[in-house]
């Protein structure tokens, strides 16, 4: 590989890294944070590009879409946890079992659903700048993943600040360390994580939004986020934005030299690769606790 | 003692009977489609000897599945095995792939090796994908042998053979479940920590089912090309090879070696009936609703309902 | 001259950059009624969770009977004499209270091949003890928070241990059946189990042991006589606040 054709793997990757850190910080918080076995995290993504698409049909610039569905999202998310709370965490025995189960069906349901509403075909979004692409430093670098980085970065300092400053944010901190002391100083641990599981949710419309800026979308994709989306969650460590965010970077890199050196047909078998090597290596992440 | 003598008469009638069947049954889809049901039943009754009875979800059935069935068709390409011994080499591979997820993974909390069995399953597909010599992402026909005198077509011995297998995995899933190994295996499910603390040694239990659940649904695919004639990278690794292993047991009853089989061969049965009528995306979702269905209002399953009603009836005078 | 039954030493257990246990000692001599007290987040089930192997130590050893047990995992020490109870009851949801008796019966010994009857009649012994003969097929979803407890313990004794470590076993109980419990407890030490006991309640703490060790930040900061401990000027301090 010659250093330029090296140079400007490195660049993408770090753009994709950007990328994979948004559509990963919603799981961070539910599957790192709060403990829930969020297997239908990436096909919630799914659902928000979708939805971006069907907003875009109406001459709606698919960002402010994302952002706009938030809202949605985020009481979608407090519905979803209520039910996953009432059914399984209250009632304890075999969470693990049955709830993981739980959310793998409502993944399957909701891809089906998608399929039969859309279609099986590719879908995609216009905008000015989904096509074009800046001159930086002698590099081509395609606007739309700068998008994707810069939306990335906002999201994570966002949240990082949100979780280290905002008293329900350090509440929700708390609660996955130690529930009772929570409950000791006076907040309901299960309406924080309510909250909490409604903001990572509400972060899968802009992740979304952004997953069908970044290419066409497809019913079935939510499956292969999977490996992307909990290796950079699993590597960040639990629970931690900056974390996300530069475990991102690390998969993006990775998965742009593979492709640069291996080919592209060899792309999905990389972020379930690595994170194979993450369970294996170093389980509790870069920054676990 | 006497349970087991009544299983393995049962047993011994059911081989007669498939044997039977494939001499006087005169419908050739007749056999078509009962194996795509028995194969169901090893796949789910494999799944749930980790899962069920241990509480383990593997979401990667499919990768076994698929390893199995690219096993026997490397191994025919390259050998010409015979058909008990490219079963019996699928299932040594794919035991082992089980035994490495497991090492890998079963230290952790069970999420992580549910995840690890997802990357699994892409992982495998994709390197099959990029292995020409068993055809690649185009796939590979495998023809038929001639079929031995007693069977009138090769289906009616993939048929039995696949009889065989399932008979063997429901009676190795029986003798786990009413074993030490069943007792603590359950002991994992509901405590993991309390069971290590009263003496279960959980990582080898749980090895030892993750081992013979996987080589179990890699003997279930290693017939798979043989009974397709061809075989390819995506029919192979199916999603709804994963599903269906985990929604069967789930369905029927994951405490009982009998649930797989129930929910098996509702499912599957319906299936091979259904698809020819409806959409195939309409078949999966009702897969999926029903799996919800199942694991929010009846967590036991089928059995768990039937167990209700039985002492309900009972109760009253 | 043989060794103590339990040998901490040096024990340090940290998470992340927190320390929960700093070079904790101790001996438990065979025979002992061993109390632990401490305010809450001191270490004290920490320190149950590095003895009992469910969680790793970083740095010290534990030994029973003199043989580092440092590197077996949680089972294998159980099968050496070491048993313990959880401070939330962590009973086998799916199975009956006999059955739950059954796993640790078969398993706690390392001898899974026990006589059928034999086995049975252990578990009836061990159930009798605890007052729990009339709910031996109940299921554990029905029981009374006092039963779960009471099941606990039968648990861990089905595991025939030389060495009881019990985590709060008494929380939520009324002072009658505390007494129950404490009786019950006398009697298995006169037979030769050695119990450690962490708890909360000074009535039992004081009326039990033989001995009482109070932990804070992760240190032992007393170790004595039950009433020279409580009485000792630091204790009162963390406890009063004083």
């Amino acid at each position: 590989m010659s250093l330029e054709l090296l140079v400007e793997a490195v660049v993408s990757g770090i753009l994709l890294g950007g990328f994979y850190a948004a559509v990963s910080l919603g799981l961070s918080v539910a599957f790192g944070l709060l403990d829930v076995p969020h297997i239908a995290h990436p096909t919630l993504l799914v659902v928000g590009a979708y939805a971006t698409y069907a907003l875009a049909q109406l001459g709606i610039d698919p960002i402010a879409a994302g952002f706009m569905l938030m809202p949605a999202f985020f009481v979608i998310g407090v519905g979803l946890y209520r039910f996953y709370h009432a059914l399984f965490e209250r009632r304890g025995g075999d969470i693990a079992l049955r709830g993981l189960a739980f959310f793998f069906g409502i993944a399957f349901i909701i891809e089906v659903v998608l399929i039969l509403v859309f279609g099986v075909d590719q879908r995609l979004v216009e905008a000015a700048y989904i096509g074009s692409s800046v001159q930086l430093a002698g590099l081509q670098m395609p606007s739309r993943m700068l998008i994707a980085f810069a939306l990335a970065g906002l999201l994570t300092l966002l949240l990082s600040t949100y979780l280290s400053r905002t008293f329900t944010g350090r509440a929700i901190k708390a609660v996955a360390q130690d529930q009772t002391a929570l409950a000791l100083m006076g907040a309901d641990p299960v309406r924080i994580k309510q909250s909490a599981f409604g903001i990572a949710t509400a972060t899968c419309a802009i992740a979304g939004a952004l997953l069908i800026i970044v290419g066409p979308v497809e019913p079935g994709m939510g499956r292969l986020y999977i490996g992307g989306t909990f290796c950079v969650a699993v590597l960040a460590g639990l629970g931690s934005m900056k974390g996300t965010l530069l475990a991102g970077l690390i998969l993006g890199i990775t998965e742009s030299l593979v492709l640069t050196s291996l080919g592209t047909s060899w792309a999905p078998a990389v972020s379930f690769g690595l994170l194979l090597v993450v369970l294996a290596i170093r389980p509790s992440g870069l920054f676990g606790r | 003692m006497r349970n087991w003598s009544r299983f393995l008469i049962g047993a011994t009638l059911s081989v007669l009977l498939a044997l039977g069947l494939t001499r006087f049954v005169g419908n050739e889809y007749f056999f078509f489609a009962t194996y795509v049901v028995l194969q169901f039943i090893v796949l789910a009754t494999a799944w749930n000897i980790l899962g069920g009875y241990g509480g383990y979800v593997n979401f990667g059935a499919s990768a076994f599945f698929a390893v199995g069935a690219y096993c026997a068709v490397a191994l025919t390409q390259s050998y010409a095995l015979a058909l008990p011994l490219q079963i019996l080499a699928a299932a040594l591979v794919t035991g082992l792939l089980g035994f490495a997820v497991g090492a890998l993974t079963l230290r952790l909390r069970g999420i992580y090796f549910s995840i690890a069995t997802v990357a699994v399953a892409v992982i495998c597909e994709t390197v099959i994908m990029n292995w020409s010599f068993v055809g690649g992402a185009r796939g590979t026909t495998v023809l038929q042998p001639a079929a031995p005198a007693f069977f009138s077509s090769y289906t009616r011995l993939l048929f039995f053979v696949m009889a065989l297998l399932a008979l063997l995995a429901v009676a190795f899933a029986r003798f786990v479940e009413t074993s030490w190994i069943g007792r603590g295996l359950r002991a994992i499910r509901d405590n993991e920590e309390a069971a290590e603390s009263v003496g279960v040694p959980t990582l080898k239990l749980k090895l030892f089912a993750a081992t013979a659940s996987g080589a179990l649904m890699g003997a279930a695919g290693a017939p798979f090309a043989l009974y397709m004639n061809f075989i390819e990278p995506t029919s192979a690794f199916s999603l709804n090879y994963s599903v269906s292993a985990l929604a069967m047991p789930l369905i029927g009853g994951s405490a009982n070696w009998l649930g797989p089989v129930i929910g098996a061969i509702l499912l599957a049965g319906t299936q091979q009936i259904v698809t020819v009528t409806i959409s195939s995306e309409l078949n999966v979702l009702i897969v999926g609703l029903l799996l919800v269905v199942f694991v929010v209002a009846a967590p036991h399953g089928i059995l768990g309902l039937w167990h209700k009603l039985v002492a309900r009836g009972g109760q009253r005078p | 001259m043989s060794a103590p039954l339990l040998q901490v030493g040096a024990l340090f257990k940290r998470f992340g950059g927190f320390t929960a246990l700093a070079a904790v000692s101790f001996d438990v001599p065979a025979g002992q009624r061993l109390g632990i007290i401490g305010p809450n987040g001191s270490g004290k089930t920490t320190l149950i969770n590095c003895i009992c192997g469910t969680l790793r130590h970083d740095n010290g050893s534990v030994r029973l009977s003199g043989v580092d047990v440092s590197a077996l995992p949680t089972y294998r020490r159980t099968r050496l004499g070491l048993a313990r109870s959880f401070q939330i009851p962590r009973p086998f949801y799916s199975m009956s209270v006999a059955q739950n008796i059954a796993v640790a019966l078969e398993y706690g010994v390392g001898r899974r091949r026990v006589h059928a009857s034999a086995a049975r009649k252990e578990g009836l012994t061990v159930l009798d003890r605890l007052g729990l003969t009339a709910k031996a097929n109940a299921d554990v979803g029905s029981l009374t928070q006092v039963d779960l407890r009471r099941l606990e313990l039968a648990r861990a004794l089905a595991t025939q241990p030389r060495l009881l470590i019990l985590d709060e076993v008494m929380a939520g109980l009324s002072s009658v059946e505390v007494d129950d419990m404490l009786e019950t407890l006398a009697s298995l030490n006169r037979e030769g189990i050695t119990i450690v006991m962490i708890e909360h309640i000074m009535r039992a703490i004081m009326g039990f042991s033989q001995r009482v060790i109070c932990l804070d930040a992760g240190s032992i900061v007393a170790d004595g006589e039950p009433a020279a401990v409580i009485n000792s000027a630091i204790v009162q301090k963390i406890y009063l606040g004083g």
